[in-house]
């Protein structure tokens, strides 16, 4: 019996405003506990919420990069219920008017079983909304009491709520993984899942194929891809498990714990929530100009989607076809060059914006024709050492334009890529140099002397006359041999494809 | 005298309160209350909305709801930071903090 | 110098015949010997009071004054004001010491007047008698076995036995203009939106309005002049050009066209308040102005309405009050919730329970569309009643309240006899529009009858020029209670 996994998403992106959603405190990471708490984030009586213009502006960033309705006028309202980390005994949120609805994203998926290929899918978006994010719970040790920091109540918050059009863990990693980058790309959100400024709840349900929905489990908090991944397998199994051996899913709050890999229920709140929304009479209606929106519009960054198909496209004809195919609009920004990169390629290079960017500025010194080659080290030594250094590819100590300089000189036969490989440790070690003063230096050089390489050869083949005569009557694999030492010879200097040339032609007699 | 008041019809009371009601009510406003108290807002209560209850009469369709009083719209604030910290004066009338937190019963999730 | 206006008070400090300290103190003697008979005060804090006239003292030496430097005012206790004790008239604030000044306070610190004390409100003005505060019921100054009204019956009292020059107060179904009546002095409840709400302790958000209490409308427009501004920190708080309330005070009343609902004049008005309004209105006749009967068809929709949206708010508003930041706490619990629900049980009175129970249900699931939304829609045609009558008059008069002062304890313990006492008053906030009330004479047991006028939106300068030409022709407003 086969069973459909039906999964949906709320994303709560904090966004990266300087201040609160509805006062001036700060929003910094990190401060000690409750000084950025100010009268209105601790619901002192008589304070008042004024709308902070900058997470308006971020919304509707977010509503643009998703193709989205943005409401022209949208209201807020109190979601009303009692915990120690909602100060006001509510949360000022958006219900029936939320500020952005029906978007869509189109992601990439890799599916998990290893012969499945690569595929694309447009997931929609039902509605994205304004509000405040809640303090925080500290269960140290005070007296077997709760501790309570206020500082994080008040941050602004898009809630991005998904239609139920994921099928799979991976399809929900994907999006969740597409939407992570977007939100940094268009500079609403910094991303930093650690740090709870991109928490993912997943609705997961099964059900036969042809049957109406499942009843769903709702697993809170996610703040790992990988957890994601791990909750959802778990939970699928366990809702498959529990029908098939006669059992019921009840709908319910869940907890995934890392630990075990399990998912486990939320001790239920004692009542059934009764959150008695209404308009806050507190804040009026919000409305968004027209010419707000396109002031907007107008400083938005060309988005992930639109970048990565012309990095895979070969030109315009087959930049514009992607578009299509992705339901996405056909204008080519005013800069924007093809790569007839891999799809896979492309995919890595859109990342991030920062990501994208160090490539084409790398390209822009190297050629387009080489940008196979930029793409190849960009995802290759250049991640590597970031990846084992810890940073990220804004504090590379290899600009953009320096790797260029290295990649020129592979380009142009100058230097061999071991060559190449040996500038750039000393560029990154030295965080900095010219490329040229380095291969000077260090005599990376390549020998492309033809007559100094045949020299090298004769002299190799006349002391090795045993192994030729091998090679001759029919061992072909002696000529890796051959290759090793003559290069052994040269001190790695030799232009490999020269070397195997003369090499090929004197062995053959 | 008769007062004016008396004129007031109790029309169309869409339910009547059950102490049960009263009871949900009170835990979801977080009100502690005994059964003599539960029975005595029970009387009070069905009283205030058997007053109330006049206003289903009313044909109201096509009708905008009012929340405000003024017809305008929210004004915005721009992303400036204008609170300093004032943990001091602010827990200064808090009932029990520590280490610069707000300390409750244990929260238990 | 108890019965001189707030610009005789001006004027003399400004020539130096007293000093504010002088005044102040004199205040504060004629408060610590009559306070204890009224119970108008919550908290007088001498100490501070003097130590702010001082400064105004050396700001009357400099000559930098404004119209109320140096002049005390007492403030209603749902103000939150710096360094004072802020209780709201509840136990659930009976230890909060405000750590910042409402924008009404900042208001009247900038103008240099004193705050002279905190006067005491029906708890989190909940209520229409005064009898609901945590600290006592306040005692009507004109019978002291009478109520002065409510909410803001302490204001109201003070005013009255000249326990200050002049006060605040703050009307969300009629708080300030029926105490204003019930106690025989004037008090505004300007346009929603003139007076920032930040920092005024909210009952129903969408409905509460700060507004001056005083002996006279000449007194009011000073005090308006005052309070009234933009403020950015309230976002219901609209951006106007700063007025001058007092400009209009003087004007003729030839041609004014005073409308008379008919429904305020119905069964179920005291026909001793109606004996009263009329030969107000005969007044009116006399300087000038027509009378034309209107319609406010809605107007027994009123109570209904407010019933359902200010307690919904309200239910919302005081969430924030559970012993976790500031306020009470239950000495005694088992656990969070048991501790959420004895603090609020301990440190909320009745009325105000009673309100948080109608609002949290017709919020709740299942009723919000009839309960909740019904009400807005009603609370439309309501103020679709009052631009209809405003075509035809400049201002609406009738009774503030079908009654006069009643007596402590005769509607204790039915909350729905207490609700339609405020009848004529509620539908002024349903539509956001400025209402004031003025002392039009004496009514049953010589207590006295207040007459309503209510403007259009941003007509308080209109409404302040009615009510004072009424005042130079009569002397209502000036009689004071000898029962002290």
């Amino acid at each position: 019996m086969t069973w459909e996994i039906v999964i949906g998403l709320e994303v709560h992106a904090q966004l990266s405003t300087h201040t609160k959603i509805f006062s001036g405190a700060s929003t910094a990471y990190g401060a000690e506990p409750n000084t950025q708490a100010d009268a209105v984030s601790i619901a002192l009586p008589g304070v008042l919420p004024v709308l902070n213009k900058g997470a308006v502006e971020r919304a509707i960033r977010f509503g643009l990069a998703t193709g989205a309705h943005l409401a022209p006028r949208s209201v807020f309202a109190r979601k009303n219920y009692f915990y120690p980390d909602l100060p006001k005994g509510y949360q000022i949120s958006q219900f029936d008017l939320p500020v952005v609805g029906n978007g869509q994203l189109t992601i990439q998926v890799e599916p998990l079983s290893g012969n499945a290929k690569p595929y694309e899918k447009v997931v929609r978006i039902t509605r994205a909304h304004l509000e405040e994010d809640a303090g925080k719970s500290l269960h140290g040790d005070f007296h077997g009491m709760t501790g309570v920091d206020l500082n994080r109540a008040g941050t602004p918050l898009l809630e991005i709520v998904s239609e139920p059009d994921m099928c799979s863990a991976a399809e929900a990693v994907a999006y969740a993984k597409t939407l992570h980058t977007l939100v940094r790309w268009i500079g609403i959100c910094d991303g930093n899942m650690q740090e709870g400024s991109f928490r993912c709840d997943v609705n997961v349900s099964v059900r036969r194929p042809g049957e109406p929905l499942g009843t769903r489990r709702e697993i809170k908090n996610l703040n790992s891809f990988k957890f994601m991944q791990q909750a959802i397998d778990y939970e699928v199994q366990w809702q498959i498990d529990t029908i098939e051996n006669g059992g019921k899913v009840q709908q319910a709050t869940i907890l995934f714990d890392p630990d075990s890999g399990e998912t486990r229920m939320m001790r239920s709140k004692e009542d059934a929530h009764d959150y008695r929304y209404f308009p806050d009479p507190d804040l009026l209606p919000l409305e968004i100009s027209a010419e707000w929106i396109e002031e907007i519009r107008a400083n938005m960054p060309v988005l992930p989607i639109k970048r990565r198909i012309a990095f895979m496209s070969e030109n315009e004809d087959a930049y514009k076809a992607y578009c299509i195919k992705l339901r996405q609009d056909i204008t080519i920004a005013y800069n924007q060059v093809m790569y007839g990169l891999s799809e896979y390629d492309a995919t890595t290079l859109v990342s991030s914006k920062e990501l994208a960017d160090y490539f084409e500025a790398c390209v822009t010194v190297v050629g387009q024709e080489n940008a196979k080659l930029c793409a190849n080290w960009v995802m290759g030594e250049v991640s590597a050492q970031l990846n084992r250094d810890g940073l990220d590819i804004t504090q590379s100590p290899i600009s953009a334009q320096q790797l260029g300089s290295i990649l020129m000189r592979i380009a142009d036969g100058t230097i061999s890529n071991s060559g190449a490989k040996e500038v750039f440790r000393i560029m990154w070690a030295e965080e900095g140099g010219e490329a040229d003063a380095i291969i000077e230096a260090r005599g990376l050089k390549q020998v492309s002397d033809s007559g100094a390489i045949e020299a090298l050869v004769d002299e190799i083949i006349a002391a090795n006359a045993d192994k030729v005569a091998e090679y001759r009557s029919g061992k072909d694999k002696l000529f890796g041999f051959f290759v090793g030492l003559a290069m052994k010879a040269s001190k790695g200097k030799a232009n490999p494809a020269q070397l195997n040339e003369i090499l090929k032609q004197k062995l053959a007699g | 005298m008769i007062p004016y008041y008396a004129r007031f019809n109790k029309v169309l009371t869409i339910m009547s309160l059950s102490t049960d009601d009263v009871k949900k009510v009170a835990r979801l406003a977080r009100l502690a209350m005994s059964e003599t108290e539960v029975e005595a807002a029970h009387s009070q209560l069905s009283g205030i909305f058997d007053l109330i209850a006049e206003m289903q009469a009313v044909d109201t369709t096509g009708i905008e709801p009012m929340s405000h009083a003024q017809n305008v719209t929210q004004r915005l604030r721009e992303d400036m930071v204008t609170e300093g910290n004032q943990r001091e004066l602010f827990q200064s009338v808090a009932p029990q903090v520590e280490a610069g937190l707000y300390l409750v019963p244990q929260v238990i999730e | 110098m108890f019965e001189s206006s707030l610009k005789q008070l001006g004027a003399a400090l400004r020539a130096k015949k007293i000093s504010s300290v002088e005044l102040t103190q004199l205040y504060l003697d004629r408060i610590a010997q009559l306070n204890p008979r009224l119970n108008a005060y919550i908290t007088v804090n001498p100490e501070i009071s003097l130590a702010q006239a001082k400064a105004a003292d050396m700001r009357l030496a400099g000559g930098n004054t404004e119209a109320l430097t140096g002049i005390p005012v007492a403030q209603k206790d749902i103000f939150c004001a710096k360094d004072w004790l802020t209780t709201c008239g509840s136990r659930m604030l009976h230890n909060f010491v405000s750590p910042y000044d409402a924008h009404v306070i900042s208001q009247f610190n900038n103008a240099g007047a004193i705050n002279l004390g905190k006067t005491n409100m029906d708890e989190f003005a909940m209520g229409s008698s005064n009898e609901t505060s945590h600290y006592g019921p306040v005692k009507n100054p004109w019978d002291q076995a009478r109520v002065p009204g409510g909410s803001s019956g302490g204001t109201a009292a003070a005013v009255a036995a000249r326990l200050c020059a002049a006060a605040t107060g703050t009307d969300t179904g009629g708080s300030i203009r029926q105490p204003a009546a019930l106690c025989g002095i004037s008090g505004l409840k300007p346009t929603y939106g003139v007076c920032s709400r930040y920092g005024m302790i909210a009952f129903a958000s969408s409905l509460d309005q700060a507004g001056p209490m005083g002996r006279s409308a000449e007194d009011l427009a000073l005090l308006l002049n005052t309070m009234a501004g933009f403020d950015e920190r309230d976002s219901t708080s609209l951006r106007r050009d700063k007025e001058d309330y007092a400009r209009d005070l003087d004007k003729p009343l030839n041609g004014l066209r005073i409308g008379l609902p008919k429904e305020f004049f119905a069964e179920g008005l005291g026909s001793d308040v109606a004996q009263s309004v009329e030969a107000a209105i005969a007044e009116y006749r006399k300087l000038g102005a027509t009378v034309v009967e209107i319609s406010l068809p809605n107007t027994r929709l009123s109570i209904p309405v407010y019933y359902v949206l200010a307690p919904a708010e309200a239910s919302s508003n005081l969430s924030r009050f559970d012993g976790v930041r500031y306020g009470y706490r239950a000495p005694e619990y088992s656990d969070l919730a048991d501790m959420y629900e004895q603090s609020r049980a301990q440190g909320f009175g009745e009325e105000v329970k009673r309100r948080i129970m109608i609002g949290t249900y017709v919020l709740s699931h299942g009723y919000y569309d009839a309960y909740y939304l019904q009400a807005q829609k009603i609370r439309r045609l309501i103020a679709q009643d009052f631009t209809e009558a405003f075509r035809q008059c400049d201002v609406i008069m009738g009774p503030t309240s079908p009654s006069t002062a009643f007596k402590l304890g005769e509607k204790g313990d039915d909350p729905v006899q207490m609700y339609l006492s405020d009848i004529y008053t509620i539908a002024v906030n349903l539509a956001g529009l400025p209402g004031m009330s003025i002392p039009c004479g004496f009514g049953a047991n010589d207590m006295p009858v207040g007459l309503q006028i209510i403007g259009n939106y941003f007509d308080e300068a209109r409404m302040l020029n009615v009510a004072h030409q009424y005042q130079l022709a009569t002397d209502w407003h000036s009689r004071a209670p000898q029962a002290l």
